[in-house]
C-alpha cells in the first residue's frame, strides 16, 4: 500500500476530515473567485458581440456552466451515495447530503438564465425545449432527494434511503433526457433549439470553461463548508465535537 | 452457538447499550429492562433486522450481518406485531406464514398447531374477529410448525393469560431440550428449566 | 446430534419462483377479500378523465388532441394513488418483517406483490381505457394502441412505484413525498405511451414507442425488485 492510499482512509472518519475540510475551504474559495473574475472579464469584456443575438447571448457564460455543474454534481452525489451504501460510511453520505443543495442551486440558475435568454431571443420565457425540460426534471430529482432526507428522522435510515433514491435517479437521468429529447423533436418539428449557441469563437469557449472551473471550485468550497456543519450536527454526541465547540473552533 | 461481542446500539445518536453474551445449545437468554432500554432493538439486531452501531454477532462461530441468508434460515423471529392478516382466517394465516418461512405445512398440521393453543374452534374465523390474546396465540402457534434452531421472541407473553403463558413455557422448554437456542425479551417472569436460563438486564 | 443439527445442515433455500407465487397468491387473495378497495381506484380514474372535458370544453378536435395525454396522465395519478397500499398494510401488522426475514429471496417476494398489485389496480385501467378513449373521440387502432401501451406501461409504473413506496414507508407526508419522488421517473413512460397513441392519430406507426415501453418493462422487471428490496430492508432497519 502506498502512503497516499493509507492517507485517504484515515480521512474517512468525520473527526479527522473536519479539520482537513476547514483548511481546504479558503483555497477553493479563492480559486473560485479568481476563476469567476477571469471568466466574467473574458465573457463580458473580451468576447465579441454576436452577429445574430447581439449582447443578450452573453448569458450563456453563466447558463451553460451552471447546466454542466447541475448534472455533474448529481453524478458526484450519486457516486458518494454508492460509496456510502457499499462501504457503510457516514462521511460519504454526509458528502452527498452537502452536495445536493448546491446542485439544486445550479439547476435553478441554469433554468433562470435559460429562461432569461429565451425572452429576448425567442420571445418567450419558457419554450419547452428538450434541455430546459430535462433541467426542470433534474430540479425535481434534487428536491426529491432533499425532501426524502428531511422527512426521515433517523439519520442513518435517511442516509441509506436517499442513497437508493439518488442511484435510481442517476440511472434514470439519461433515460429521461432521451425521452424528453424525442418528445421535443416530435412536437416542435423543425424549430431551432433554444440552447443552440452561436458559433463558438475560441474566446467564448475559453470563457465558458473558466466559468465552469469557477463553479466547480465554488461547489467544492460550499460542499466542504456544508459538510462541516453537517458533521457538527450529526456527531454532536461525541467527545471530540464537545471539545471542538468549547475550544471555540 | 450464538455469541455477541461488544454489541452496541444507538437511538438518535444516543448510545443505548453495549452487551456481550454467549449462548450454548439448550440455553435461553432472557432480556429484561425498563421501557425504552432497548430490548426490542437488541432483539432486532439478533434477528438480523437491524445493524448494530458496533460489535459483532456470530452464529456457530461465523460472523453474521443483517439479513444474512444463514441467519435468516436459522431464525424464527416473533416481534411485537402478530403478523396476522385481518382478512385471512386463523388457519390460513398460519399456513401462509409457515410457507413463508419455508416449511411445507398443510391445513391439517395448522389445525393441530391451533389445537395446542385451544383455538381449534376458531380456525376458520377471520383474524379480524379474534381478541388480542387469541391473535397472540395464533402468532405463537408458528413455533410448532417451523423448525428453527434460534428463536427470537419479543414480549411473547403480551396479552396472554396464565394458561397461554404455561403453554409458551412448555414450548420453549421443549425447544431448549432439543438443543435449540432462544433470546426472549419479557416483563413477565418466565419459568424455564433449571440451568437453561441466562439473564440479561438492560439499563 | 440434535434435531436441529439436521435442520442446520439442510437449511431451506427455496427458489425464487416459489417466492413470487407465494406473495402473488396471498396478495391477490387479500385484495379480493377486501373488495371495497378494488373498485375505488377504477372510479378515481374514470372521474379524473371525465373532469378534463368539463375543464376544457367538449369541442371534438380539442378532445382528440388532448385525449392520449389525459388518459395517460390520469393512469399515472391513479397508479400513484394506489402505491402506498403495496407495503403499508404489511408494514403495519408486522408481516413485512417476516417477509424480509424469510428464506425466499426478497426481490422475488416483492415481484409477486407487485404483480398482484398490478393485477388489482393496473389491469382494470387497461380494460376500461378503450371505453374512456371513445369519450375523447379516439377510434379503432388508436384505442388498441392506447390499451396496449397501458398494458406495457402500467406494470412499469407499479414496478418503479414500488421503489418509492418502500422508500417512504412510515415517513410523514408520505403520499405527497411519494409523488415528488416517483413522477419524474414516470416521465419517459408517459412520453412514449401517449406518443404512441398520438402517432397513430396522425397516421404513423406506433411500433418504436411500444417497443421502448416493452424494453422499459423488461428493464424495470429486473432492476426494480432489487432496488425495492434494498429500500424495504432500509425501512425495516
Amino acid at each position: 500500500m502506498t502512503s497516499a492510499s493509507i492517507n485517504w482512509f484515515r480521512f474517512a472518519s468525520p473527526a479527522s476530515f473536519f479539520p482537513l475540510a476547514g483548511r481546504l475551504i479558503p483555497w477553493f474559495a479563492i480559486a473560485a473567485a479568481l476563476c469567476a473574475a477571469v471568466a466574467l472579464w473574458l465573457g463580458f469584456a473580451v468576447a465579441p458581440t454576436d452577429a445574430q443575438q447581439g449582447e443578450a447571448y452573453r448569458i450563456i457564460f453563466i447558463h451553460v456552466p451552471a447546466a454542466w455543474m447541475s448534472m455533474f454534481i448529481y453524478v458526484v452525489m450519486a457516486f458518494w451515495c454508492a460509496v456510502s451504501l457499499t462501504m457503510n460510511t457516514r462521511l460519504a453520505a454526509m458528502m452527498a447530503q452537502a452536495l445536493a443543495p448546491t446542485g439544486a442551486v445550479f439547476t435553478f440558475i441554469a433554468l433562470w438564465t435559460g429562461s432569461l435568454w429565451g425572452r429576448p431571443t425567442w420571445g418567450t420565457y419558457w419554450a419547452w425545449d428538450a434541455r430546459m425540460t430535462s433541467e426542470l426534471i433534474l430540479l425535481f430529482l434534487y428536491f426529491g432527494y432533499m425532501a426524502l432526507r428531511h422527512a426521515i428522522d433517523d439519520a442513518r435510515r435517511a442516509d441509506r434511503a436517499s442513497a437508493v433514491l439518488a442511484l435510481v435517479g442517476v440511472v434514470n437521468v439519461p433515460i429521461i433526457y432521451f425521452s424528453v429529447k424525442w418528445w421535443n423533436t416530435l412536437h416542435q418539428g423543425a424549430s431551432v433549439s433554444l440552447t443552440a449557441a452561436p458559433k463558438m469563437a475560441a474566446v467564448m469557449l475559453a470563457a465558458m470553461l473558466v466559468m465552469a472551473f469557477a463553479a466547480w471550485f465554488y461547489s467544492i468550497a460550499m460542499a466542504l463548508t456544508r459538510v462541516r456543519a453537517i458533521i457538527l450536527e450529526r456527531e454532536r454526541h461525541t467527545a471530540w465535537v464537545a471539545g471542538a465547540v468549547t475550544a471555540g473552533r | 452457538m450464538l455469541e455477541a461481542q461488544q454489541l452496541a446500539a444507538q437511538r438518535g445518536g444516543v448510545p443505548l447499550f453495549t452487551v456481550a453474551f454467549a449462548l450454548q445449545r439448550g440455553e435461553a437468554l432472557v432480556v429484561t429492562g425498563a421501557n425504552g432500554s432497548g430490548k426490542t432493538t437488541l432483539l432486532r439486531i439478533v434477528a438480523g433486522l437491524t445493524l448494530p452501531a458496533a460489535g459483532t454477532l456470530a452464529w456457530n462461530g461465523a460472523a453474521v450481518t443483517p439479513f444474512d441468508p444463514t441467519l435468516r434460515a436459522m431464525t424464527l423471529y416473533i416481534g411485537h406485531a402478530t403478523a396476522l392478516k385481518d382478512e385471512l382466517s386463523a388457519e390460513e394465516n398460519l399456513v401462509s406464514l409457515a410457507t413463508l418461512h419455508g416449511a411445507n405445512v398443510d391445513a391439517v398440521q395448522a389445525r393441530a398447531a391451533l389445537a395446542d393453543w385451544a383455538l381449534e374452534r376458531h380456525r376458520s374465523l377471520p383474524a379480524r374477529v379474534l381478541s388480542q390474546g387469541q391473535r397472540r396465540r395464533v402468532g405463537l402457534a408458528r413455533l410448532r410448525l417451523v423448525r428453527r434452531p434460534l428463536w427470537v421472541l419479543d414480549e411473547p407473553t403480551t396479552a396472554l393469560d396464565t394458561a397461554g403463558v404455561a403453554i409458551l413455557q412448555e414450548l420453549v422448554a421443549a425447544h431448549l431440550a432439543q438443543g435449540g437456542v432462544a433470546v426472549i425479551a419479557t416483563h413477565h417472569d418466565l419459568e424455564l428449566p433449571l440451568g437453561t436460563m441466562k439473564a440479561l438486564t438492560l439499563s | 446430534m440434535t434435531p436441529f443439527d439436521a435442520a442446520i445442515a439442510e437449511a431451506p433455500s427455496p427458489g425464487a419462483w416459489a417466492g413470487v407465487t407465494w406473495s402473488a397468491t396471498r396478495d391477490l387473495r387479500l385484495a379480493l377479500r377486501s373488495k371495497a378497495e378494488l373498485g375505488v381506484l377504477l372510479l378515481f380514474y374514470v372521474i379524473v378523465v371525465t373532469l378534463f372535458p368539463l375543464g376544457v370544453g367538449p369541442e371534438p378536435a380539442l378532445l382528440r388532441a388532448l385525449g392520449p395525454g389525459v388518459l395517460w396522465v390520469a393512469a399515472l395519478l391513479a397508479s400513484l394513488l394506489s402505491l402506498p397500499r403495496l407495503f403499508a398494510g404489511d408494514f403495519a401488522d408486522g408481516t413485512l418483517e417476516q417477509i424480509a426475514l424469510s428464506p425466499f429471496p426478497l426481490p422475488a417476494l416483492i415481484s409477486g406483490k407487485i404483480a398482484a398489485h398490478w393485477a388489482s389496480t393496473g389491469l382494470p385501467l387497461v380494460a376500461v381505457s378503450p371505453l374512456l378513449g371513445l369519450q375523447f373521440g379516439l377510434r379503432g387502432e388508436e384505442l388498441a394502441v392506447l390499451a396496449l401501451g397501458l398494458a406495457l406501461g402500467t406494470p412499469t409504473l407499479s414496478l418503479l412505484g414500488a421503489i418509492g413506496a418502500a422508500l417512504t414507508l412510515g415517513v410523514r407526508a408520505g403520499g405527497g413525498l411519494l409523488a415528488l419522488l416517483i413522477l419524474p421517473l414516470y416521465v419517459p413512460i408517459l412520453i412514449f405511451g401517449a406518443g404512441a397513441v398520438e402517432a397513430v392519430c396522425v397516421g404513423l406507426a406506433a411500433g418504436p414507442q411500444l417497443s421502448l415501453l416493452g424494453a422499459g418493462l423488461l428493464a424495470a422487471a429486473v432492476g426494480a425488485p432489487l432496488a425495492a428490496a434494498a429500500a424495504v430492508r432500509i425501512a425495516l432497519d
